[in-house]
């Protein structure tokens, strides 16, 4: 009998995970995923999107054309894993027996827990949202944009920051510069969370005249006096708010009891497994672990788990461990971007941007639907671009 | 005089800048004058809650670090 495995979700981690599974497993597994929509978002092109450049049609696919032709893909919401009984049950009452299971199914958007958010402000974190804040933005004649965080933690920690250096190269090309002022809302005492990338962003934010306000932690919006005010008692006003909305696990991991209050999964920073759970493992998102919530660090975790899960059933020895390991590319406008390349023991040092890792970030956007799900990104590329798989 | 705490806020394990923002959130169950205490085992909390203390006007009244817990009593302003 195939080992029965169990993907929930089918953004970049779970496709990845799920490919990888079903080529090394073969015939010893049965690899299926769920997924609510069936639809699988290139989720870093929003901000792109939002910026009018590029389309909504570019950024999602057919999950199944994702998929190797071995895995079973089911296209419907699950609402609970039983980890005893090793059964996930489906909306419509149908059930999916497992053997092994892995968890990477993401954050939910939550912006009803800011007062004020959904009326008061748009956001580049969802399809409709980045469709939405384009159409402001083409609207937008000129005047104050205040961008903030309203909630930790929250996915692509540099986003806010691509985001401000991206608007105002837009606002200068439309000519309405000089009739703006942008602000970013920054939870710290800096640009970033990271101080080492603070220190590169934060003088080419004084070089194109984008302000800084420190401790600002975002906790309601009025829309009709059109201000945001913050946890530490400050106001501002803004014409146009652009606000990273708060960000939870999915229900169904509180439903199913394994996550904690906020819905994360606690999942060992190495093996990746739910905590207490040895067939149960989490990637992405979705985890509790504390490095930043991308794609890449869902992308670097999915070999791994492949690879134990694949170790757990052949009765062999695991062979690798997750290191920590995300690759950020940081847009900063004007063709240019700079890199984050961490893992938990070394902190990044991010280089002054410049058009080299611009194009790269380009060259990876262009080449994701072709690589990235599929396990295809090759290991000798010309540019400096990550590896699938992470060093133990 | 021994410090009467109103509220322990427990933050070890948490990473930057979520130590900031729990204690931005706690601080506004208390009032103004009480103190509340954090915990903390990230290492970049010391420059960060110095820092957020300095900026906010709430006062810094003791910190300290215990086994690798970095403790901080904070009176509201």
């Amino acid at each position: 009998m195939p080992a029965k495995v169990v993907v929930l979700g089918g953004g970049v981690g779970g496709t990845l995970a799920a490919n990888l599974l079903a080529k090394e497993l073969g015939r010893d597994g049965a690899v299926t995923v769920v997924d609510p929509t069936g639809m699988h978002h290139y989720q870093p092109g929003y901000l792109y999107l939002a910026l009018g450049q590029t389309n909504g049609r570019w950024l999602v696919r057919d999950e199944r054309t994702l998929l190797r032709r071995g895995v079973d893909l089911v296209v419907e919401k699950p609402t609970k894993l039983d980890p005893e009984a090793g059964v996930v049950q489906l909306e419509r009452g149908g059930t999916i027996d497992f053997d092994y299971a892995v968890l990477a199914t993401g954050a939910r958007l939550v912006p009803d827990q800011v007062p004020g958010l959904l009326e008061g402000s748009y956001e580049f974190y969802s399809l409709e949202g980045a469709q939405r804040l384009r159409e402001a933005l083409r609207r937008f004649k000129g005047g104050r944009i205040r961008v903030g965080i309203a909630g930790i933690p929250y996915k692509c920690p540099p986003a806010p920051v691509e985001f401000v250096f991206m608007v105002e190269e837009y606002l200068r090309h439309r000519g309405i510069r000089d009739k703006s002022e942008i602000t970013l809302l920054s939870p710290l005492n800096r640009a970033f969370t990271i101080e080492s990338a603070s220190k590169v962003i934060q003088p080419i934010m004084e070089q194109r005249g984008i302000e800084l306000t420190t401790f600002f932690n975002v906790e309601e919006v009025d829309p009709s006096a059109g201000t945001v005010s913050s946890l530490e008692g400050e106001k501002t006003e803004y014409d146009l708010l652009v606000l990273v909305p708060p960000h939870r696990g999915q229900q169904l991991v509180i439903d199913s009891g394994l996550g904690d209050t906020s819905g994360w999964l606690p999942t060992d920073k190495h093996t990746l497994q739910v905590d207490g759970h040895d067939r149960i493992f989490a990637i992405g998102d979705a985890t509790n672990l504390p490095i930043s919530k991308s794609g890449s660090t869902a992308h670097f975790e999915a070999p791994v788990v492949a690879s134990r899960i694949a170790s757990l059933v052949h009765g062999t020895a695991p062979k690798e461990n997750y290191g920590g390991r995300v690759m950020c590319f940081l847009e900063t406008g004007n063709r240019r971007a700079t890199v984050l390349r961490f893992d938990y023991e070394h902190p990044p040092a991010p280089p002054q941007p410049n058009n080299i890792w611009h194009i790269a970030k380009w060259a990876f956007n262009r080449m994701y639907w072709q690589t990235v799900p599929q396990g295809r990104l090759p290991d000798n590329l010309p540019l400096p671009i990550p590896t699938g798989r992470s060093e133990s | 005089m021994s410090m009467q705490i109103a509220k322990t806020l427990d933050l070890k394990g948490l990473s930057c800048p979520l130590p900031i923002v729990k204690t931005a959130q706690g601080i506004k169950e208390i009032a103004s004058g009480e103190l509340v205490e954090a915990l903390a085992t990230d290492p970049g909390s010391v420059a960060d809650f110095n820092a957020w203390c300095r900026s906010t006007g709430n006062e810094l009244v003791e910190q300290g670090e215990e086994g690798g817990v970095h403790r901080f009593v904070i009176r509201k302003k």
